[in-house]
This record gives C-alpha cells, sequence and structure tokens, in this order.
C-alpha cells in the first residue's frame, strides 16, 4: 500500500469502502504523521487520538455489518478550533477558554460524524480568527510546510498547514475575511468559503457573526467540493442559514475537471490585478488568466469601484461585532478566571479576566469596535461601514449582470516570514485585501493554487454570486486540471 | 492629528472590561490611531442615499416553534463555571447595582 | 437626611407632575425567546438551561414564533401600530445576570409603535398614549450572599441562576402622561391595573407582580404651572399596584421639597421601599453606560405579513372595558352598583354562576353579600374563599326550587366554603331541608295553636297579625326547616281566619 497520508479524500474513501484499507489504518497512518511533523509544523492544538481511532472503528464495523458508507467515510479531517466539540477541548486559540471542554457539538461537527469522518484533532489558529499568519494563536505560531520559516496564513493557518504536511486530507476553516483562502493560497492548498448562510454558525465561537463562515479545505477541488457538500445546507439552529439545499458543488467540480470552459464568462476584477500584489503574484495571476482563457473561457475586466473601500469597512465592521459577541468572556461561566482573592470585586477580576486571557490583536478590536459602536461615532463608522457594504453588494450584483464569476490574485503577497508583520497590525491586514469583498457581500470565494513564485504557492481566487457556489467550484477544477496541484518540498 | 488620545484608549478599556497597563496604553494609542485613521477612509464615500446592510442573507421570519427542547443537565451547565456553589454560578462581590432591562 | 415633607395637597397645588411609566411582562410561551428551555416558575437553580440561554461560546439565538405572536397581540389591544419590518438589536452592558454581556433587545425599530389605552379614574376616562410595545429577554436571577439583607451592599459574593435568563419579555412603554394633577398615583395605578387586565384577557402572561411576571419602572417629574417639563427620575422596583400609586405620591412629595429647597433634579434612576414606601437614589443617569446598540447580526428581520396581523386583531377577545361595559348593561346595574363588583373582584365568578344558570340579581347577593364578607374575614381574594361559582348557581337553585330557605341556604353555604362538599350533599347530609310534609306540618301547627290558646283567639278574632307568634313557635320545634310562609298560611286557615 502507497503512504495512506498523500492520497485525497475521495481515494481515501474509495479504498475503505472497498475494503482495500481500514479507517482505523488510514487514521492511524494520518496519526503517525502527526507524531512525526507536527513538533516543526505545529498544525494541531489538540489531537484527539482516543476519538479519532474510535470513530474510525465505528466505520469499519459498519462496514463489515453490510452498511452503505457515505462518500467520506473513514477520512480523516482536521477541524479549526473555532468550533465547539463535545467533550474535547475547544480553545479558538485563546488562553482564555485554556481547558474549556464545551457540553455541545457545533452543527458542522455533527454532520462530520454523521458523514463518518473521523476528527484527528483540532488545529491551530490566531485567536478568535482574528489575523493572517495564525501567529496571533496564543498557542504559539504554526509553520507553513513549504517553508517552516514562513507563516502559514490566517487566522486558519493550523487547518491549511495541516494539509500541506499531510497530517489530513480535509480540513475545516471558518473565513470571516479571508481565513479559509488566504492560508489555502500561501500553503497550495484548496479553501472554499461557502455562501454565507450556506454554512451553520452553530457552535462556531462567533468573531464577527454577519461575516463568519465556516467551509471546506483540502489538497483537491473535487475533494473540497464533497466535503462542502457533507457540511453544507440548512440549519434550524442558525437564523441566517439559508433554507436551500447545497448547490450541487460536487457535480460542479466534476464537470470543471474535464478542463472545458466553453460559455463561461469570467471577470478580472481591475482594482485587484494590478498595484499593491507582489510582482511574482500578479505573473502566476496573468498566466492563469490565460490558461483560463485556453480552456475555453471568456475573459473581460470588470471594474468594482467600491472594493477599494471593502478593507476599511471590514475594519469596522468585524471589530464592532466581535467588540460585543467577545463580552461574554468574562470568567463566570467559562473559561479563565484571574484575580478572585476573596478582595476584589466582580469588575475588578472581569478586567484582569480578559486582560491576562485575550492577546493583543484581540484587545485592539475590542477597543477599535467599542469606539466605532460608540454614540457620536455609530453613523460616521459602524453606519458608514454599513453603506459602504451596501455599495460593495451593489458592485458584486452589477459584475455578476456581466460575467458568471469574477477572478483575483487571493492575496497580494506570497508567504511571509515569521513576525515580518506582526509589529505593525495595519499591514498584516492588507493580507486580506482581495478576500474581504466576498465577506461583505455574502457570497462563496475558493482559492485553488494557481502557480509559484520564488518556489512559494500562489492561489487564485474565484468569486461567484450568492447561492452558485458550483460555478466557483468549476472554474477552480478546470484550473486545477491544467495546473496540477502543488508539493511541498519534503519536511 | 491624532485620531484617538491615550485617555480615550484608557476609556475604551474600561468600557470594555480591560486592565490595561499603562505601557499597553502607550502602544494601543498609537496602534489604534493608525487603524483608525486607515478605516476613516469610509467617509470619503458618498452614501447619504444608501441604506446600510446588517445581513447579507436576504431572509426575515425566522422563527422557531414553541416547543420545549431538552438542554443541559446542571453539571453540564456548570461543568466550566470557574466557580460555583449550591448548583449557580459563583462570582465575586458585584458593584453595580443591577441595570434593569 | 430628615427634611419634612411638604403636605400632599400643598405640593399638587404649586406643582403639575408629569408621569410614565415602563412595564415589562414576563410572556406565558413554552419556551424562552432564543431557544427551546422551559419557562415554568420555580425549578431548582441552572435546571431550565442550554448553551443559547446560558450565552456559551457558539450558540446562537432562533425567536420563539409564540412570543412574536404574543407581542403582536398586545400592541393590537393597545391600539399600535404593527411594523411591517423590524430588527433586534444588541443592547451592549456587562452585568453578570446577562450570560452574553448583552441583551437582545429593541431598540430604534419595535414591534410596536404608537396606540393607547384607556382607563377609568374617578368615573373619568383617561386616554394614556403608548409609545412602543417591544420584545427582549428576561435576565438570571442573582443571589446576594454574606450581607446581612440579601441585598447588593455588603455582600461578599453573588450566586447566579440562569433558569430565568432568556425568558420573553414584553416592555410597554407609555408616552409621557401630563395634566393628572393630583390624580397622578392613582392613573399611573389604574393604568397597570387595567394593563394587567388587558394582558390577562389576551392569556399571554400570569400577570403577577408578585411573581415579578409583571414589574414597572415608574418615571416622574414636577414643573410649575405654564413652565417647561422638569427632569425626570426612574423609579424600579415597583412590585405591588398599591406601590406604583405610593411611588409616584411619595417621589412628587420629594421632588417638591427638593426644589422647595432651592435644589435641582437630578436625572437618575431611584429604588423603590416597600416597607418604608419611598426611594433612594440609584445609578444616575450622567455616569450612565453608553449602551452600544446595534442591529443584531445573529437575527434576521421580522416582517409581521399584514394578512396574519389582521388575523389576530380580527380574533382578539373583548377587551377588560368593553366587556365591562357589555355586563353592566345585561345586569342591568347602576355605575355605583358595578363599581362595587369591581371593587370587589367579583366580575368573572358573577359572570361564570350566571353561566351556571342563575339570575344577575341572586349572583351577585351571594358573590357582594354573604361571600365577600367571608373574604374579607378570612383575608383572602373572593376568588379563593371556597366556594365555586358552580356551588353558588346550585345553592341558589335549591333555593329557588323551595328547598331551602334563605336563613337555611346561608348554613349550607358555610358548609360549602368549609368544605364539606356541594350544596345538595350538605344539605341532605345535615338534614337541612325544608319541611313540606304537610301532614308533620299540621301537627306541629295544632301543637301550636293548643299550647297558645290565647294568641288562637286573637287570630280568630281578626288580629291576623298576631299569628307571627305561632309561626315562630312552629318554626321553633321544627328547627328553622318550615317554610315560614306555608305555616303562616297553615295557621290562619285552622283558625279559620284566611
Ligand atoms: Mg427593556
Ligand atoms: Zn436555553
Amino acid at each position: 500500500m502507497s503512504d495512506l497520508t498523500r492520497l485525497t479524500a475521495v481515494e481515501i474513501a474509495g479504498l475503505v469502502a472497498g475494503g482495500e484499507t481500514s479507517a482505523v489504518e488510514v487514521t492511524q497512518a494520518h496519526l503517525d504523521r502527526i507524531a512525526a511533523v507536527d513538533d516543526r509544523v505545529r498544525a494541531f492544538l489538540h489531537v484527539d487520538t482516543d476519538g479519532a481511532l474510535a470513530a474510525a472503528r465505528a466505520v469499519d464495523e459498519r462496514r463489515a455489518a453490510g452498511e452503505e458508507l457515505g462518500p467520506l467515510a473513514g477520512v480523516p479531517v482536521a477541524v479549526k478550533d473555532v468550533l465547539t466539540t463535545k467533550g474535547v477541548p475547544t480553545t479558538v486559540g485563546s488562553k482564555i477558554l485554556e481547558g474549556w471542554r464545551p457540553p455541545y457539538d457545533s452543527t458542522i461537527v455533527q454532520r462530520l460524524r454523521d458523514a463518518g469522518t473521523v476528527m484527528l484533532g483540532k488545529t491551530n489558529m490566531d485567536e478568535f480568527a482574528m489575523g493572517s499568519s495564525t501567529e496571533y494563536s496564543a498557542y504559539g505560531a504554526t509553520h507553513n510546510p513549504w517553508d517552516l520559516d514562513r507563516i502559514p496564513g490566517g487566522s486558519g493557518g493550523g487547518s491549511a498547514a495541516a494539509l500541506a504536511a499531510y497530517e489530513a486530507p480535509l480540513a475545516i476553516g471558518s473565513d470571516t475575511g479571508g481565513s479559509i483562502r488566504q492560508p489555502g493560497a500561501v500553503t497550495g492548498t484548496v479553501g472554499a468559503k461557502p455562501t454565507y448562510g450556506g454554512t451553520s454558525r452553530y457552535g462556531l465561537v462567533a468573531f464577527s457573526s454577519s461575516l463568519d463562515t465556516p467551509g471546506p479545505c483540502a489538497r483537491t477541488v473535487l475533494d473540497a467540493a464533497l466535503l462542502h457538500q457533507a457540511i453544507g445546507g440548512h440549519d434550524p439552529r442558525d437564523s441566517t442559514s439559508i433554507p436551500a439545499p447545497v448547490p450541487d458543488v460536487v457535480a460542479a467540480a466534476r464537470l470543471g475537471a474535464t478542463g472545458d470552459l466553453t460559455g463561461v464568462k469570467l471577470g478580472v476584477v481591475t482594482e485587484f490585478s494590478g498595484e499593491g500584489a507582489e510582482p511574482g503574484v500578479l505573473a502566476a495571476f496573468r498566466e492563469s488568466v490565460d490558461t483560463l482563457a485556453k480552456l475555453g473561457a471568456e475573459i473581460v475586466e470588470v471594474s468594482c469601484p467600491h472594493f477599494r473601500y471593502a478593507l476599511p469597512a471590514y475594519y469596522l465592521i468585524a471589530p464592532s461585532e466581535c467588540s460585543s459577541n467577545l463580552a461574554r468572556f468574562d470568567g463566570v461561566r467559562f473559561g479563565l478566571r484571574v484575580g478572585d482573592d476573596g478582595n476584589r470585586s466582580l469588575e475588578e477580576v472581569m478586567q484582569l479576566t480578559r486582560e491576562a486571557g485575550f492577546g493583543p490583536e484581540v484587545k485592539r478590536r475590542i477597543m477599535i469596535g467599542t469606539y466605532a459602536l460608540s454614540s457620536g461615532y455609530y453613523d460616521a463608522y459602524y453606519g458608514q461601514a454599513q453603506k459602504v457594504r451596501t455599495l460593495i453588494t451593489r458592485d458584486f450584483t452589477a459584475a455578476f449582470e456581466r460575467v458568471d464569476a469574477l477572478i483575483s490574485p487571493t492575496t497580494p503577497f506570497v508567504a511571509f516570514p515569521l513576525g515580518a508583520r506582526t509589529s505593525d497590525p495595519y499591514q498584516m491586514y492588507l493580507a486580506d485585501l482581495y478576500t474581504i469583498p466576498t465577506n461583505l457581500y455574502g457570497g462563496p470565494g475558493i482559492s485553488v493554487p494557481c502557480g509559484l513564485s520564488d518556489g512559494l504557492p500562489v492561489g487564485l481566487q474565484v468569486m461567484a454570486p450568492t447561492m452558485a457556489d458550483d460555478r466557483m467550484y468549476r472554474v477552480a477544477a478546470a484550473l486545477e486540471s491544467a495546473v496540477g496541484t502543488l508539493t511541498p518540498p519534503a519536511l | 492629528m491624532a485620531a484617538i488620545s491615550r485617555e480615550e484608549v484608557a476609556h475604551l478599556a474600561r468600557l470594555s472590561r480591560l486592565a490595561v497597563t499603562e505601557e499597553e496604553l502607550d502602544t494601543f494609542a498609537g496602534q489604534l490611531d493608525v487603524i483608525l485613521q486607515a478605516v476613516a477612509q469610509v467617509g470619503e464615500v458618498a452614501a447619504a442615499d444608501i441604506p446600510p446592510t446588517s445581513h447579507s442573507v436576504p431572509l426575515t421570519n425566522v422563527l422557531r416553534d414553541d416547543v420545549v427542547v431538552p438542554g443541559l443537565t446542571p453539571a453540564e451547565a456548570l461543568s466550566g463555571a470557574p466557580d460555583a456553589e449550591e448548583q449557580r454560578f459563583r462570582v465575586p462581590r458585584i458593584l453595580d447595582e443591577d441595570v434593569a432591562s | 437626611m430628615t427634611t419634612t415633607l411638604p403636605a400632599y395637597d400643598e405640593v399638587v397645588a404649586r406643582f403639575e407632575p408629569v408621569i410614565g411609566l415602563e412595564t415589562h411582562v414576563e410572556l406565558g410561551t413554552n419556551t424562552k425567546m432564543f431557544c427551546g428551555c422551559p419557562t415554568d416558575f420555580g425549578g431548582e437553580p441552572n435546571t431550565r438551561v442550554c448553551p443559547v440561554c446560558l450565552g456559551l461560546p457558539g450558540s446562537l439565538p432562533v425567536a420563539n414564533k409564540a412570543a412574536i405572536e404574543a407581542t403582536v397581540r398586545i400592541g393590537l389591544a393597545l391600539n399600535c401600530s404593527i411594523a411591517s419590518w423590524c430588527r433586534f438589536a444588541r443592547k451592549n452592558y456587562f452585568y453578570p445576570d446577562m450570560p452574553k454581556n448583552f441583551q437582545i433587545s429593541q431598540y430604534d425599530e419595535p414591534l410596536c409603535v404608537d396606540g393607547y389605552l384607556d382607563v377609568e379614574v374617578n368615573g373619568e376616562t383617561v386616554r394614556i398614549g403608548i409609545e412602543r410595545v417591544h420584545l427582549e429577554e428576561d435576565t438570571g436571577k442573582t443571589l446576594h450572599v454574606g450581607g446581612a439583607t440579601g441585598r447588593i451592599h455588603g455582600a461578599t459574593e453573588s450566586l447566579v441562576d440562569y433558569n430565568r435568563a432568556g425568558i420573553p419579555l414584553v416592555e410597554i412603554v407609555t408616552k409621557p402622561i401630563p395634566g393628572t394633577g393630583a390624580l397622578a398615583p392613582e392613573v399611573a395605578r389604574a393604568y397597570v391595573t387595567e394593563l394587567r387586565d388587558v394582558l390577562r384577557s389576551l392569556g399571554v402572561s400570569d400577570v403577577r407582580m408578585e411573581e415579578g411576571s409583571l414589574r414597572c419602572d415608574v418615571n416622574t417629574s414636577l414643573n410649575l404651572p405654564g413652565a417647561e417639563w422638569g427632569t425626570r427620575t426612574e423609579t424600579k422596583n415597583v412590585n405591588s399596584l398599591r406601590s406604583v400609586e405610593r411611588a409616584v405620591r411619595s417621589e412628587m412629595l420629594r421632588q417638591a421639597s427638593v426644589l422647595d429647597a432651592g435644589g435641582r433634579i437630578t436625572q437618575e434612576t431611584r429604588h423603590f421601599h416597600e416597607e418604608t414606601g419611598d426611594t433612594t437614589p440609584g445609578r444616575s443617569k450622567e455616569t450612565a453606560t453608553d449602551y452600544r446598540y446595534f442591529p443584531e447580526p445573529d437575527l434576521v428581520p421580522v416582517a409581521p405579513d399584514p394578512a396574519w396581523v389582521a388575523e389576530l386583531k380580527a380574533a382578539l377577545p373583548e377587551l377588560p372595558r368593553l366587556h365591562r361595559r357589555r355586563l353592566q348593561q345585561e345586569w342591568g346595574l347602576s355605575d355605583l352598583d358595578m363599581q362595587s363588583v369591581l371593587n370587589a373582584g367579583a366580575v368573572e365568578l358573577i359572570e361564570a354562576t350566571i353561566a351556571a344558570g342563575t339570575t344577575p340579581a341572586a349572583a351577585r347577593k351571594w358573590w357582594l353579600g354573604e361571600l365577600s364578607r367571608r373574604a374579607n374575614e378570612t383575608g383572602v381574594e373572593l376568588a379563593d374563599v371556597g366556594a365555586t361559582p358552580a356551588q353558588v348557581a346550585e345553592l341558589q337553585g335549591l333555593v329557588d326550587a323551595g328547598k331551602l330557605n334563605d336563613k337555611l341556604a346561608r348554613t349550607v353555604l358555610e358548609g360549602v366554603v368549609a368544605g364539606e362538599g356541594s350544596p345538595t350533599e350538605i344539605m341532605t347530609d345535615r338534614g337541612l331541608e325544608v319541611v313540606s310534609d304537610t301532614g308533620a306540618l299540621t301537627a306541629a301547627v295544632d301543637e301550636a295553636i293548643a299550647a297558645n290558646p290565647d294568641i288562637a283567639d286573637k287570630i280568630r278574632s281578626g288580629k291576623v297579625a298576631a299569628a307571627g307568634a305561632l309561626v315562630g313557635a312552629v318554626m321553633k320545634t321544627t328547627r328553622g326547616q318550615a317554610d315560614a310562609k306555608t305555616v303562616r298560611e297553615l295557621i290562619l286557615s285552622r283558625l279559620g281566619a284566611s
């Protein structure tokens, strides 16, 4: 048997279903790989060895009993530590939740269990998903398997690095401003942000409620589509969940894999294809645009004039919502409590707890959000940002009247060295320049590897209209069929 | 001109229940100033007659039937509590009077 | 502070009060506002909780359909316009009884706006403007430990129970009510009373002030005639109808004494003390938190379908005031008589007794007479006096059938109240039925005539009025169980005087 950790999810599921290997064997191979490389990659915050093997055994028993298995049964999956897992530590990369074992499962995790996947553990992330490098994790940075001195992107750097390091064939991320797509781009993996409301947020520890979107991460477009299919769809426990079936993303990925994009019209976003990006990133992007044209796609330029205000609008809306969402971390019902010495008042203990429990980026965003929502500032900041959100949505709507999907580089720069941007928070924010508009609009976006720049992966982003997730899978799969998957140097 | 002063940062920290240190106040004042000046760009957009978007999903009236669903046991509810007593969450003495709803 | 308070008459002669009321009502839904936890009262601590109402990380709210419906019905009953589209908002402030450290409430887009409620005060109708009716979630309950009084001051720690957290709470806010003068306290009380009755008639809440399912905040200000309205204070913790009246009155007196001394009224929250009837300052509004309201991103807008609202409106029950009017007419009562029925809290009891087959007059007689007296003596509500409308109707039926006379009926009623059984059972068991056996009665009459020859002679000679004495004697031998009229007729006929 070839190295099980190098296989795609589709291949693993096929072997398990056919009895050529067992889920336990597959799981053990991945646990071994984690044991071998994760001290260098540091993708995982918690490895649930017992839980994973038990889940794998259950799949093998079901198969032995002749039960029909789903398309991902027996496939290991790594879950970003932003999703609650019953009885399994959930930290959101923060000290304030250290040791917390939630009494309930998130909907996504429940669906992963229902699909027969095997959860290996919880992956590292920027604290509360705030960051673009995973350096803001309270538990130390994750390292990019392409170059261990570089960042794996963020906030979902742990999930992306786990894929690139062959520690897991599938992973779950969450994307508020690019936290699935940007790590995908800089690790040479595939990351898809579904339509907002297309995947349930129940059990996703909230950063910015109107933007947060859980989604699939994988090494191939088809694997991502299968995972998307398994976790997506209506959830009555999330009021913002769309009561409609998941668009047929799996069929779209298969169609795209034929390499034919005849009849598909793609718009290159003018504002995101010139200044601001590294030359190597632009070169790889331009080459991919030519490739897409060769596959039959019609390429046009589309201007989205308000996209340049997306970043400032995002850095008002997301902090505003986070300042409220994170108020519950007060040391009363769960998590850390600091300074309760019998003399201090609750107010003091709350302040000390939050001061000790939150890292600097989280504090910055809480204070920015508190500021933006204050009376006297609300209209000029939060209110105005919401109006800009409307204008960005109108840009998208107008663009999608002309083209089927929009394309751009996923991120302006390849993986940068660890520590390069931590001293200047705003420089870090620029990593999400191209991914943020989609979040403000609510539509789907995917990052697919499109080439290398100085030996580091570059991602191409495909953005589609809301609930047309299938379109982006088709385009991404077509590009993947031409470019191929990227293989990092051996660890 | 600075968008935010050290005193304002201290006020925001208080509102946010963060016991920031003197040193942090200086760092944050500088950083928040850069960020706020940058995000203030949203003000350049003429949007007086543009409606705000609070939700990107076009849904209304997502309502639940009034039917009891099993919740947590008290043990589960209190399992993560830093401190509990008499099946209740224990907190240190409270200074403020209750702010009624 | 031992300032002598001015006399109330003097205060209202010099100042004009403006009042306003904010009422919070816990809805009687099966489940909480945003989760499926039950709302029943009095469970062991933290037994009606889930990730949502505990505010656990990752949990999300989903609004309760029944709570939305109840709020719209309240709005309609209060003559409000129902919003065609509105959102929930987050009200941000830190307090340990609020699991998320924000309350999901409504801010600038309430579900119902701009209505009114007519109330009767001293026979006059006062129209109270309703500013808004909106929906929010209740907080948990905090137990303060270590202090002497169980109050927050002096406590060393507090214990929190989240059973109540998330119970749907409707907030009903009046417009400012000027022009009530000396009647301000009564108007405030009449409003809360009428509101309570309306809510009860809608069946949306058990509206028990003692259990906190109806809670009141009272705003009061004073101004000189012709001058602008004064600075208002908000008195919280007003937990009975009587307290509503007392709180307004005591705050009017306090403000007048401050103003008389040349002072200024501070805009602040004050706490009402049931024991003393006065108010003490709480948080001052000047230092109040900035709540940083913003639209709740976890909930989508509510857009009540106008056709559904029209349906709810058509199906509203007859509201208490109109209902009372109709009853007064049907029962043929004067305003004064109706008032005594209302004061006795007997409307529903009389209605039910009539429905069980009794005339209005008889039903009213029992409930306002014998039973009210009894309730007063024992200090219970009339409804809890021990007799049901069905029993009262049965009793009256026995009287109408001639089986009980008035005196016996009262004895039977005592037995009913004492829980001895139904009127018929008591009558039979205790042998209280009117003696209608003419043979036995004739014997008793003859016996009385024989024993009183002088009186018999008088009657024979036409002094019919003397028969009373013989009736008395017969009643005595039959232990009151004879029908006095029958006895009298029998005596006269035996003596040839009829
Ligand atoms: Mg309220
Ligand atoms: Zn609950």
